[in-house]
């Protein structure tokens, strides 16, 4: 009963040389016949359950007291990098995220606190889900053609898929709020505007 | 006069106790699964701000089965659907009379047992009164009109019965060996020592195999994983799935109970019970010669101690136990109980009849 791995690979191709119609389901048959030919039967001292179960309980019991112990030391504030549980308290303690993570998009600004977008449609055009909703007019300076008098985003929508980000010539919309709560009670109330996409957010640890 | 007062006091003690340590194993049951998980475990409710490790999850737990809805399904025989969660609690409950938490305490000219009910047949009646506790399982999932309840009721039943069986035979090798099924005077025996005076006679020194398979059994018979087939939750959600509110509560406070009720079993037929290691009623003996000298109370509250500090210990085992173990297939489960552990346990009676016979 006992196979190298290399006569049972020998034995895998020699089955499995299933071509021509209905050869996948040759393939699962011969899988099935195969797994049944070759199955190892217990052995008394396994059917005992004994080995898998004190296996088991030497690995939970490992982890216990690991765990325990480092609980305890850390009450008298010793091995505070050690730490002795995976848990993040979420709210409190946000998980830290990944450098590109894309989060809740924000407006960048000019120095005079004015949006750095140009109402070029770009990102409105691309986007997939068709969230952004530009609306246009003209700017005062004459170097800028065109600012947004409503950039409205709906975060109902949105895919966060950030071609926004992307295809902005002006690098005036980010994804780097680091807010991936967003949560409201209705779908209007996720619909940004202008003002809610610019104003200063609180950014969760990156 | 006085005795029917210290007996209540005791009996009420011994309960509340018990159920103190149920009530109290909701939350040893989330903390110890979620060290072991490398998780924190609950930790958010908090009175005035106090958390307590999470402690006060179990108060909270309890406000909200008080607080839910009592259903009762349609079709479903009143009387017995709110009897079933009853019978549950009382029959694990009941079983704690007869548990032996101490030595005699000698108070005065007064000599206390420290058992509930110093009955001559303790064993026989934990053993009966835990056999009642199918019923609770069997009457609700009879009663609820339920096909689901219904099935986990006679899986109940069917795993109950094998098991009790096996539990029942295990125990035989420590009823040969220390002669009684007083529960007070099969401790006492295990006061006695063997190997020159090194080695307590306990009952898992004694009889080993006995031991793990009253283990095996015993966690069978607190209905929870890896022998949770009467609840399976996964598939059938068990007896009790009709049930709401706090009878729901008490059908899990009643595994709870059970647990500790076999763990204290456990305690005091195979740890020696109340007894500590070269501890006699003057104070410690040890083999190599050095005694100290003990008061009585001492000797007392160290018995007292020990029997509590054994009993959290195997209460401790049957929580690892149920939180790395997955859960057996029925046809596994049956095999276990009928093939390998009754013959495992007849095999034990014989051989301890043998011995006994030799050495006699």
């Amino acid at each position: 009963m006992e196979n190298t791995t290399a006569q049972r690979r020998q034995e895998l191709e020699k089955y499995f040389d299933a071509k021509g119609p209905f050869g996948l389901l040759r393939v699962a048959q011969m899988k099935r016949a195969w797994k049944q030919k070759n199955r190892r039967e217990l052995t008394w001292w396994e059917n005992t359950y004994l080995p898998t179960l004190i296996g088991g309980l030497w690995g939970t019991s490992k982890h216990f007291f690991r765990n325990l112990t480092l609980h305890i030391l850390h009450v008298f504030g010793l091995y505070k990098d050690t730490r002795a549980a995976v848990t993040y308290q979420y709210p409190e303690q946000p998980r830290p995220l990944a450098a590109r993570t894309r989060t809740r998009h924000r407006l960048m600004k000019r120095e005079d606190g004015s949006p750095r977008c140009v109402a070029c449609m770009m990102c409105e055009t691309v986007c997939p889900a068709r969230c952004i909703a530009i609306t246009a007019a003209e700017h005062p300076d004459p170097n800028i053609e065109k600012y947004p008098a409503e950039f409205i985003l709906d975060l109902g929508k949105c895919v966060y898929c950030g071609f926004c980000v992307e295809v902005c010539p002006e690098d005036a919309i980010r994804m780097d709020t680091g807010i991936i709560d967003t949560a409201e009670y209705s779908r209007a109330s996720m619909i940004y505007d202008k003002k809610r996409l610019m104003a200063d957010v609180v950014r969760h640890a990156k | 006069m006085s005795d029917i007062l210290i007996k209540l006091a005791l009996a009420s003690g011994t309960i509340i106790t018990m159920f103190s340590i149920a009530g109290l194993l909701t939350w040893v049951e989330r903390k110890q699964s979620a060290v072991m998980q490398d998780r924190i475990g609950a930790n958010r409710a908090s009175i005035f701000g106090f958390k307590a490790l999470g402690l006060f999850h179990a108060i909270a737990d309890v406000l909200k089965m008080l607080s839910k809805e009592e259903f009762i399904p349609k079709g479903a025989n009143k009387f017995l659907f709110n009897l079933a969660p009853y019978l549950s609690v009382v029959f694990a409950l009941v079983g704690f009379a007869a548990i032996p938490i101490g030595n005699q305490l000698i108070i005065g000219d007064r000599v206390i047992e420290l058992q509930a009910a110093n009955i001559n047949v303790a064993l026989l009646f934990i053993f009966a009164m835990m056999s009642m506790g199918i019923y609770g399982v069997v009457i609700a999932g009879f009663s609820s009109n339920s096909n689901y309840a219904f099935l986990g009721g006679m899986r109940g039943a069917a795993q109950m019965i094998a098991y009790e069986i096996t539990m029942g035979a295990a125990i035989m090798g420590i009823i040969m060996v220390f002669n009684t099924i007083d529960l007070q005077a099969l401790v006492r025996a295990q006061g006695a020592y063997m190997f020159g005076g090194w080695l307590p006679k306990w009952g898992v020194f004694v009889q080993p195999l006995a031991f793990f398979l009253f283990l095996t059994a015993a966690t069978a018979e607190t209905k929870r994983t890896p022998f949770d087939l009467p609840e399976g939750e996964s598939e059938i959600i068990g007896y009790f799935v009709e049930y709401s509110g706090m009878k729901f509560g008490m059908f899990f406070l009643a595994d709870l109970v059970e647990t500790v009720l076999v763990a204290a079993l456990m305690a005091t037929l195979f740890m020696g019970g109340w007894q500590v290691a070269y501890l006699h009623p003057d104070g410690f003996h040890f083999p190599w010669g050095a005694t100290v000298a003990l008061p009585h109370l001492t000797v007392m509250g160290l018995g007292v101690l020990s029997f509590f500090l054994k009993v959290s210990l195997f209460i401790w085992i049957l929580m690892a136990i149920r939180w790395t173990l997955p859960r057996f297939r029925y046809d596994q489960l049956m095999r276990l109980g009928w093939k390998i552990l009754l013959p495992a346990s007849l095999f034990n009676i014989a051989i301890t009849a043998i011995v006994i016979v030799l050495l006699s």
